[in-house]
């Protein structure tokens, strides 16, 4: 049988995880701080004799979006977005560090800084863990401030400072839990000029409009290779008909 | 069969969940004493294709790797503890917290609720209790030729008995606050209970120590801003609509497959 039909079905076969990716963009539309991914196909040219029409269609990279979400106001005083670029370190599972843009923080049972996936947020050293308080701020470069249980509104303590990062977007991907980690798997070093935003949300930056457009062309493209195998079998049988005797 | 249409369907379970989440809050706009609550997503684990930064050849790495994720989840619906709106309704035995605190509530079985409605009444004992009948902790009870009854900002209550000029004070009315609120566990009634999450409940006279203070003759509104429960509604809709359309254009995708090969 002709190549024609493999090649066509790697192309089928990378529309449909491109599709599924699209439609992880769209799930997701209104997970705060989400990042969206986009895929790329890339030409895997298989040795030919001739005309170099082997060139199979091979689903390589996935890559991060890292425009910025659209920022909505809240006026829940542990709601924080970033302004411009940067990250918020928070702790993974595994005890590493990883970042995220996702703001909605809270204090959890052990009296953490955490947000809302429950991933804890990281301070200067650690943990931002907070004593019993009455009232807390967040400042624009990170620094969390208390007042602490049974004390009046003068006295006002400093706790800890979150720890925001802005690495080279070259350097980062997106990890198996939804985090953004620099590739090298080293800790980023703490960046004093991103700045927090107090009282809002980053929504995700999903585009859903652009998301539908490439549904449909992912879709149609699909149509088109099936079609392409489809001919690949009109061509065999045609073939196989002027080679048959009687 | 195609992961984008297991996908889609956490992306429709998520909206869902959302859509009801907003009704709940539109449904007791005007609930004395109701917190709104939101709900909060997470994307789900990504599944690791191709390995980012792994060897391409001796000298080079990958620069990216092939991640694709497996939709989104509900990780939790959040109460919002944002103060509500204090509307005057001039009833003596009606009590507002302004600022942090919570009115301490016995239920029927022993235990101890919690909650920010403060619209109470008065049982044939004389005892102040809620709408449902249960009572304020500490208990309070209000002689029963009372003539007015005078609750001040730190909970002092006082009555003016029949016959007298004088006034007498016949209890306090004590407030309790948790390190974290968001952390109780609402059961329905305007009542929460105390959690592993929310910390112990620090109780105490109101006005002291961080806590609020009491407003007698007003209660506290439900704190839903109802545009903005209108505005993320339409946001629910579309994002529902998309996501039933990527299930429907993978089902074409298959259906097409089966009709043409």
């Amino acid at each position: 049988m002709d190549h024609l039909v493999y090649i066509s079905s790697s192309g089928a076969r990378e529309a449909m995880i491109a599709q599924a990716a699209n439609t992880q963009n769209l799930a997701n539309a209104s997970t705060v701080g989400f990042r969206a991914d986009f895929m790329m196909a890339q030409r895997a040219s298989a040795p030919s004799q001739e005309l170099g029409t082997r060139a199979y269609a091979s689903m390589q990279n996935s890559a991060v979006d890292f425009q910025p979400g659209v920022i909505n106001s809240t006026g829940r005083e542990l709601d924080v977005a970033i302004s411009g670029h940067g990250w918020m370190a928070v702790a993974t599972a595994e005890g590493g560090e990883a970042y995220t843009r996702r703001g909605d923080l809270r204090v959890n049972e052990l009296g953490q800084l955490s947000n809302g996936a429950g991933q804890v947020v990281m301070g200067n050293s650690g943990p931002v863990a907070l004593p019993p308080f009455t009232d807390i701020a967040i400042g624009s470069d990170g620094t969390v401030s208390i007042v602490p249980l049974g004390e009046g509104p003068a006295t006002l303590a400093v706790v800890d400072r979150i720890k925001l990062v802005n690495p080279d977007q070259d350097s980062l991907s997106k990890g198996e839990n939804g985090l953004i980690q620099l590739n090298s798997g080293e800790k980023a070093s703490a960046d004093a000029d991103v700045s927090l935003l107090s009282g809002s949300l980053e929504s995700s930056n999903v585009d859903s409009v652009g998301a539908m457009v490439r549904m449909i062309e992912l879709a149609r493209g699909f149509e088109n290779h099936i079609k392409m195998t489809e001919i690949a079998e009109q061509l065999d049988a045609a073939s196989a008909k002027l080679m048959s005797l009687s | 069969m195609n992961q984008a249409l297991w996908i889609a369907k956490t992306g429709l379970d998520a909206q869902q969940t959302k859509m009801a989440n907003i009704s709940n809050n539109l449904a007791n706009a005007g609930t004395s004493g109701y917190k709104r609550s939101r709900a909060i997503f997470a994307d789900l684990l990504y599944q690791n294709v191709r390995q980012v930064g792994a060897q391409s050849s001796q000298d080079t790495q990958l620069p990216s790797g092939l991640m694709i994720g497996t939709g989104v989840r509900t990780v939790a619906t959040e109460k919002l503890f944002t103060q509500g709106n204090l509307s005057q309704t001039d009833n003596q035995l009606d009590m507002a917290i302004q600022g942090r605190g919570f009115f301490q509530i016995l239920l029927p079985d022993g235990s101890e609720a919690y909650s920010r409605d403060g619209s109470f009444q008065l049982d044939s004992q004389g005892q102040l209790v809620t709408s449902n009948g249960y009572q304020i902790q500490p208990s309070l009870t209000i002689p029963e030729d009372a003539q007015s009854v005078t609750i001040a900002a730190d909970g002092t209550v006082s009555v003016r008995q029949a016959g007298s000029t004088a006034i007498t004070q016949v209890g306090t009315v004590q407030i309790a606050d948790f390190v974290n609120p968001a952390g109780l566990q609402p059961i329905g009634n305007n009542l929460f209970l105390e959690s592993s999450a929310s910390g112990s409940p620090q109780s105490g006279n109101p006005g002291l120590n961080g806590l609020g203070t009491v407003e007698q003759g007003y209660v506290e509104s439900s704190n839903v801003n109802v545009v903005e429960e209108l505005v993320s509604m339409i946001e629910t809709q579309r994002a529902y609509e998309m996501n039933s359309r990527a299930i429907s254009t993978t089902d074409q995708m298959l259906q097409y497959v089966a009709n043409n090969m």
